[in-house]
């Protein structure tokens, strides 16, 4: 063990000088910070990532209030039904925001909207839900109710209404489409039918419903609903034209459109034998 | 006097605070509604945790006027009155990680592990981690992790898998790192430790008194702050001091008490 030879162990022992040494502890500060660094950031982009999650009514768009609320859940607190609740490790969701599932327990459309004046952050924002100064519930955009025709009991025939009475906003938000069922020759069929304009997103047609697995449910609106875009609009409606006024044009190119048309109709290679 | 007199207020305070957070959610009392990111007091002072307000800030949110008033009083009464006092009498988290360093204490593994791998300025490259990462992401980033807000939201609203984030903590001040959490890493201890550098409140050791046991720095849980114990009297005036009075309560001799910063005292040094 000890026939080390003394200058070998002279040189092992011979102190780092301070430069070397700072350059080294910076080195691993950066090195650790980087580490640290992508782990998190890792981590806030997996559980930002969810769009499946309903907020409280007046919530502002989901990138605005990730940044926005403190999380402290005084809306929480504030509903009496119970319906809110703060996600907690384990849901699957950004930890500690407020959201809630309307087949458990739906928004009930509090006239005086107790969860949103309490917000300390305006995360739930009162203009949301207010027209001109007045609060109104039934402004709130918390998702939208979609049908699945196929399993909807209203779909086949048998006669259901359990979501079009449970509606808070009753032949606006839902409205029963009557027609002929061919199938019996006698009877109709009364099918629930959401207008997406109107839907606050409650939950109580998904609560209400009586299928196993609710045949109508809410989705956020980001999820549920389709764009136009400016390529089309209702020329019958004067107000729908002015969406117009922003639309950009845009010419795609590709390997066939470089050539004119002409040129590529009189193109006769290919078509025939040499 | 009772010997850990400071140690059971402290205990009644972090204690009766969460009760009436809960008591808020569970049965409607009005006392204090919230929890530690904000909260409202009689329904009436709005307080907020000002580093969550900074990140949201650093993520470019919009910050609302009742949550600058709530984050602006819980800076003042801490920066200017209480100094670090959040870590030690409020925070939650400070029951888990005293247990986890009375075990280290009780059962030895200080001497096996005498010297610590990592330095406590960790925590401010936390922070200013936090901040770059809450400006990248648009996020406020500590907030999405912090162990902090998973318990005292888990005490009032619910804990679900927070208590994994607890255990976690526990075995790393226990097995890894003393003090590692609320002394290494926390970056809200490291945000308090920055704002409290000029706060009233302070302990004021007593040289004269003194005799070397060193109990004091055995139990402090930022034992840098200190230094002077033995050599010098003076005020613990470091911002990482948490007063959370261990130290006087532990001397047998008298020779650490709380006291108001001398502030003449200070004007003659820098004269």
């Amino acid at each position: 063990m000890n026939n080390i030879n003394p200058e070998q162990q002279k040189v092992k022992k011979e102190p780092i000088s301070d430069r070397r040494k700072f350059i080294l502890s910076m080195a691993r500060g950066a090195g650790l910070a980087a580490l640290g660094g992508l782990m998190w950031s890792a981590y806030i982009d997996e559980v930002t990532a969810t769009q499946l999650i309903l907020r409280p009514p007046g919530a502002v768009k989901e990138d605005e209030f990730l940044k926005t609320c403190i999380k402290c859940g005084m809306c929480v607190e504030a509903c009496p039904f119970d319906t809110l609740k703060l996600a907690k490790p384990g849901d699957n969701k950004p930890l500690g925001t407020p959201f809630f599932e309307p087949r458990d327990i739906p928004c009930y459309m509090c006239p005086d909207i107790p969860c949103v004046p309490v917000c300390p952050t305006d995360a739930l924002d009162i203009k949301k839900v207010s027209t001109d100064n007045k609060l109104d519930i039934n402004k709130a955009q918390m998702g939208v109710a979609v049908v699945d025709t196929k399993n909807c009991i209203a779909y086949w025939g048998i006669q259901c209404d359990a979501c079009y009475r449970a509606c808070p906003l009753l032949d606006v938000a839902i409205k029963l489409e009557y027609s002929k069922n061919e199938r019996t020759g006698k009877h109709a069929f009364l099918k629930p039918i959401v207008d997406t304009d109107f839907c606050t997103g409650c939950g109580l047609c998904e609560h209400a419903c009586v299928t196993k697995k609710a045949a109508i449910f809410v989705l956020p609106r980001e999820v549920a609903l389709g764009e136009v875009g400016d390529h089309y609009i209702k020329g019958w409606d004067k107000s729908d034209e002015k969406r117009l006024k922003n639309a950009q044009g845009e010419t795609t190119v590709t390997e066939r459109s470089s050539r004119k048309a002409v040129d590529s109709l009189n193109d006769m290679g290919g078509l025939l034998d040499d | 006097m009772i010997k850990n007199r400071y140690l059971i207020l402290r205990r009644f305070v972090q204690i009766a605070l969460m009760t009436l957070y809960f008591g808020a959610n569970a049965w409607g009392w009005n006392i204090l509604i919230g929890n530690l990111s904000s909260s409202k007091i009689l329904g009436l002072i709005p307080m907020s945790d000002p580093y969550a307000v900074l990140q949201m800030f650093a993520a470019g949110a919009l910050i609302a006027s009742d949550l600058l008033v709530g984050a602006l009083i819980a800076t003042v009464f801490y920066a200017i009155f209480a100094g670090r006092a959040f870590c030690s009498w409020v925070c939650p988290v400070n029951m888990v990680t005293d247990l986890a360093n009375y075990l280290r204490r009780k059962l030895g593994f200080n001497q096996i592990q005498k010297r610590q791998p990592a330095t406590r300025n960790m925590r401010y490259w936390v922070i200013a981690l936090s901040l770059i990462l809450s400006l990248s992401f648009g996020v406020t980033a500590f907030e999405f992790i912090s162990p902090i807000s998973m318990l005292h939201r888990g005490i009032i609203f619910g804990l679900g898998f927070g208590w994994a984030a607890i255990v976690i903590i526990f075995l790393f001040d226990l097995f890894v790192l003393k003090n590692g959490w609320c002394g290494h890493i926390c970056p809200l201890g490291g945000f308090y430790s920055l704002i409290s550098r000029y706060s009233l409140i302070r302990v004021q050791h007593v040289e004269e008194k003194c005799t070397l046991c060193m109990k004091c720095k055995e139990v402090c849980p930022e034992n840098e702050v200190l230094f002077m114990v033995g050599k010098s009297s003076g005020q613990i005036l470091m911002g990482e001091c948490t007063n959370c009075a261990r130290c006087i309560e532990v001397c047998d001799d008298d020779a650490m008490h709380f006291s108001i910063r001398n502030l003449i005292d200070k004007k003659d040094k820098e004269n």
